[in-house]
């Protein structure tokens, strides 16, 4: 039944001769080239798309460590997604700080944020974590419409922001360079992830999220881990938060509220817990399935969502990723017939 | 005599991990049957599977003529099996008397009242703490209280996981002792678990020997608790 | 000193909201251990299925009673058809379940009867006899009917053999079915309950925020709120957790914030019980696992 386990169903992947893993390799690097050739392909409208995707990777990255890896809830990643909007934005819009410089003190600021609110959450169980995330995803847009930071936030009206232009003299219009800038930091961001979860740190997460009680008499410091994946989580939403106020060249309060959370929740289910390519698919699918939907009818995009989260955890816990695993296992028995890892 | 309660290769897993092996026993109508065995052996799991609860069962049960394998636990007990479990199942935060009513709660008729009356003359202490939270009772209390709880079911077979578990010899005796007069007076079947092997020789009739999830030996009581190898292994001397 | 107790009574009327929604979240989550995250939404529901009736032409209290028959219905099914293959289904998983249900049902008062704002009858006329300086005849007629509501459920639980039933399963499930309670029709029971008092909560809410798809979200916060004040595995703590939420809120929306952060007191409220004391003033302490 419906468990959300990560545990990769053991390949017995031989594909037309090749590893899983090379064909793992193959795939980064097509979708790596792929997207740096699409700035010169794609129209702008287009390109701002691919762009929100990109940022939104990083977001459902940060919550899949805390939430695919960690087991730990967040349903208002909206609000981090926003502290690192509004960084960006005010800074941007009261001092003189150059726009790339913002994107770090955003993240270091979500890293505190992130980790204190995680605090009181560490020796609670998953409902009361669930719940005070809850409270703060519907809180947020009424923080940032609060009269008496109106001189930081700009109320209701938000704040508008100039988007950068190419440095250097690069032959590159605004909305390219934009995208490079935030491909560069997705790149980044992913690899330190990879670098974290891989190792130590990583099987230390997991083991929290299996076993508890076996991860602490193995002297792991389940709160210690449990908090910093907290901060750290939220930092990775913040950043592209950031990104993402860059990109859409104006923050405001009612584009920050609770169903921006639940969109990284299905993201992240929908790509595939505790997976990194998880959150491209996710990006994906939250950037292009409300925008289709919308068409049909203002309350579709919600109302598939909320089919999309039921059905992925009934019939496809391990999302899309898991989908592809158990296709690429099967092609791989079908082609080239032969004995597993 | 007739068998009320008979099973045929009756086997049980909890997931993957199989536990009893085609089990084969039966408690006659009126009878007592006891299934002896160390820990882990396989008794409560019988008990469990009797009742389609918690495992994985094959095999066949027949409970007053009819096959009850495979039916929802609640409908096993309501064709009257009660099961008196393992850890006595006291609903802790409810009284005394709320258990006992819990106990009757599948019955329709008017007779209940007189029920209530029937037990606490068989348990009086219980009588007096009737408006008491269960969870304050003492273990043999709160045995006293799982008896009568599955009493009230008015069952035709009692199924006792354990009784003794944790009392003093006294009340162990004291239990034992109302347990007879019900089978006796009432004629209550029953099956009766239990690690203390002297006393449930002393109160059965037949008795059945569980290892590791097979019954290896069976035969009537006297017969059992004579056996040189049952005594040196189960009883102790 | 007039306007402080103008103040409390009227927390107290909001109070009676948060105490029933409290105690529905309480009810579902004693038996199963779920927070029913689309508690909100399906009063909310329930509600525009009021507004509907009453614009059609029923009588108020027909279309009320009516709308507590739909609510049972749909809660007793969403429990049967959605919920339960998720009994044995981790944590995280059960909560992306109550939030896609959210989302649907919220989706579905959206679709059927549009975003904009509708306002929505009080029953009790605003020159009634009751009305006063400090309270207005709705929020009195708001206590009279929750304080009734909680009443009757109270007498349920503890006088009617279901009832008594009911608790059994919340405490002890195996036990429960070992005296041949069906377990089962009992958790469908207690959902039901639960969207019928949610609903009782919805239509007594909806003439003071108006009616809205979202208009239950910073009801359910204080519902949470007052869940975990009064300890989430206690039904009468909760209830009593709801009304002092509300007071709270109150106090502080006349005295310390101003009623523009609202939510944001609940979540402060929340946050707060979390980091003081966990289990809620008369819950039982978290085992703590690690």
């Amino acid at each position: 039944m419906a468990t959300l386990d990560s545990s990769r169903p053991a390949a017995g992947a031989l594909f037309a001769g090749l590893s899983l893993r090379r064909w793992k390799l193959i795939g980064l690097a097509a979708t790596l080239a792929t997207a740096c050739a699409l700035p010169f392909l794609v129209s702008g409208y287009q390109l701002l798309l691919a762009n929100q995707v990109v940022v939104y990777a990083i977001a459902l990255l940060g919550l899949n460590i805390l939430t695919g890896y960690n087991g730990q809830f967040s349903l208002g990643h909206g609000a981090f997604y926003a502290i690192g909007a509004y960084t960006t934005a005010i800074l941007l819009d009261k001092t003189g700080i150059p726009y790339w410089a913002t994107i770090p003190l955003a993240g270091g600021l979500c890293l505190v944020a992130g980790f204190l609110f995680g605090l009181p959450a560490l020796r609670l169980e998953g409902h009361y974590l669930a719940l005070a995330t809850f409270a703060l995803a519907i809180a947020t847009p009424q923080l940032l419409k609060y009269k008496r930071f109106d001189f930081l936030t700009g109320g209701v009206q938000g704040i508008v922001i100039t988007a950068p232009d190419a440095p250097f003299g690069l032959p590159l219009r605004g909305d390219q360079w934009l995208y490079f800038f935030c491909l560069a930091w997705t790149v980044l961001l992913f690899v330190i992830g990879w670098n974290l979860l891989r190792g130590r740190t990583g099987r230390a997460l997991v083991a929290i999220r299996d076993h508890p009680i076996a991860a602490a008499t193995m002297g792991i410091d389940n709160a210690l881990y449990k908090s910093v994946t907290f901060g750290v989580s939220a930092m990775y939403t913040g950043i592209a938060g950031a990104l993402g106020a860059l990109l859409a060249q104006f923050v405001s309060p009612d584009s920050f509220d609770f169903f921006l959370s639940v969109r990284f929740l299905v993201g992240i289910v929908v790509g595939g817990l505790a997976s990194m390519a998880g959150a491209f698919f996710g990006a994906i699918f939250i950037e292009f399935v409300p925008n289709i939907a919308d068409q049909i009818s203002k309350a579709a995009p919600q109302a598939i969502y909320g089919a999309v989260l039921i059905a992925f955890i009934f019939f496809m816990p391990t999302g899309v990723v898991g989908m592809l695993r158990i296709l690429g296992a099967r092609l791989g028995r079908f082609v080239a017939p032969g004995p597993g890892r | 005599m007739s068998a009320i309660l008979e099973t045929r290769g009756l086997s049980a897993a909890y997931g993957p991990t199989q536990v009893l092996q085609s089990i084969d026993l039966a408690v006659e109508q009126g009878g007592i049957a006891t299934l002896l065995g160390a820990n882990g052996a396989g008794k409560t799991t019988t008990l469990r599977a009797l009742c389609n609860m918690m495992v994985r069962l094959s095999g066949e049960v027949r409970f007053d003529g009819e096959r009850i394998d495979g039916k929802a636990t609640e409908d096993i007990v309501r064709r009257g099996i009660g099961h008196v479990p393992e850890g006595r199942g006291t609903f802790v935060s409810l009284s005394v008397e709320e258990n006992l009513r819990l106990g009757a709660h599948t019955r329709r008729d008017k007779q209940v009242a007189r029920d209530f009356e029937r037990v606490y003359g068989y348990f009086p202490r219980l009588k007096e703490r009737r408006n008491q939270q269960a969870g304050t009772l003492s273990g043999g209390e709160q045995q006293m209280l799982a008896i009568s709880r599955a009493l009230m079911l008015r069952p035709k077979l009692l199924l006792l996981d354990e009784p003794s578990f944790g009392l003093a010899p006294l009340v162990v005796q004291e239990i034992f002792h109302i347990l007879r007069t019900i089978n006796q007076q009432e004629g209550v079947s029953m099956l009766l678990v239990e690690q203390n092997a002297n006393i449930a020789l002393a109160l059965a009739g037949r008795a059945y020997l569980l290892e590791t999830g097979r019954i290896i030996m069976h035969g009537p009581s006297a017969v059992i608790g004579s056996d040189e190898s049952v005594r040196r292994a189960y009883l102790g001397y | 000193m007039q306007a402080f107790l103008h103040q409390m009574l009227s927390g107290f009327a909001t109070g009676g909201i948060y105490a029933s929604i409290a105690l529905a979240l309480v009810m579902i989550y004693q038996t199963t251990h779920h927070v029913n995250f689309a508690q909100g939404e399906m009063a909310t529901f329930s509600t525009y299925l009021a507004w509907q009736m009453i614009e059609l032409g029923l009588p108020y209290w027909l279309a009320f009673l009516l709308t507590l028959l739909f609510a049972f219905i749909l809660g007793a099914a969403i429990e049967r058809i959605i919920v339960r293959p998720f009994y044995k289904a981790p944590v995280l998983s059960v909560v992306a379940v109550f939030i896609g249900l959210l989302l649907i049902i919220n989706s579905l008062s959206g679709a059927l009867f549009t975003y904009t704002i509708k306002p929505f009858a009080s029953p009790f006329p605003s020159d009634a006899w009751y009305g006063s300086a400090y309270l207005s005849a709705h929020e009195v007629g708001m206590i009279f009917v929750t304080l009734v509501v909680l009443a009757l459920v109270f007498a349920f639980f503890r006088y009617t053999p279901l009832g008594l039933a009911m608790r059994a399963v919340a405490e002890n499930p195996v036990s429960s079915r070992l005296v041949g309670v069906r377990v089962g029709w009992m958790l469908a029971l207690g959902w039901g309950l639960a969207g019928l008092i949610g609903a009782v909560a919805g239509t007594m809410t909806a003439p003071v925020v108006y009616l809205d798809p979202n208009m239950m979200f910073g009801v359910l916060l204080y519902g949470f709120a007052g869940a975990l004040l009064g300890g989430i595995d206690n039904a009468w703590g909760a209830v009593l957790g709801g009304f002092i939420v509300g007071i709270l809120q109150n106090l502080a929306g006349a005295y310390v914030v101003g009623t523009e952060l609202m939510v944001t007191v609940a979540l402060g409220i929340i946050v707060g019980i979390l980091v003081i004391k966990p289990s809620g003033l008369f819950g039982r302490t978290i085992v703590t696992r690690v």
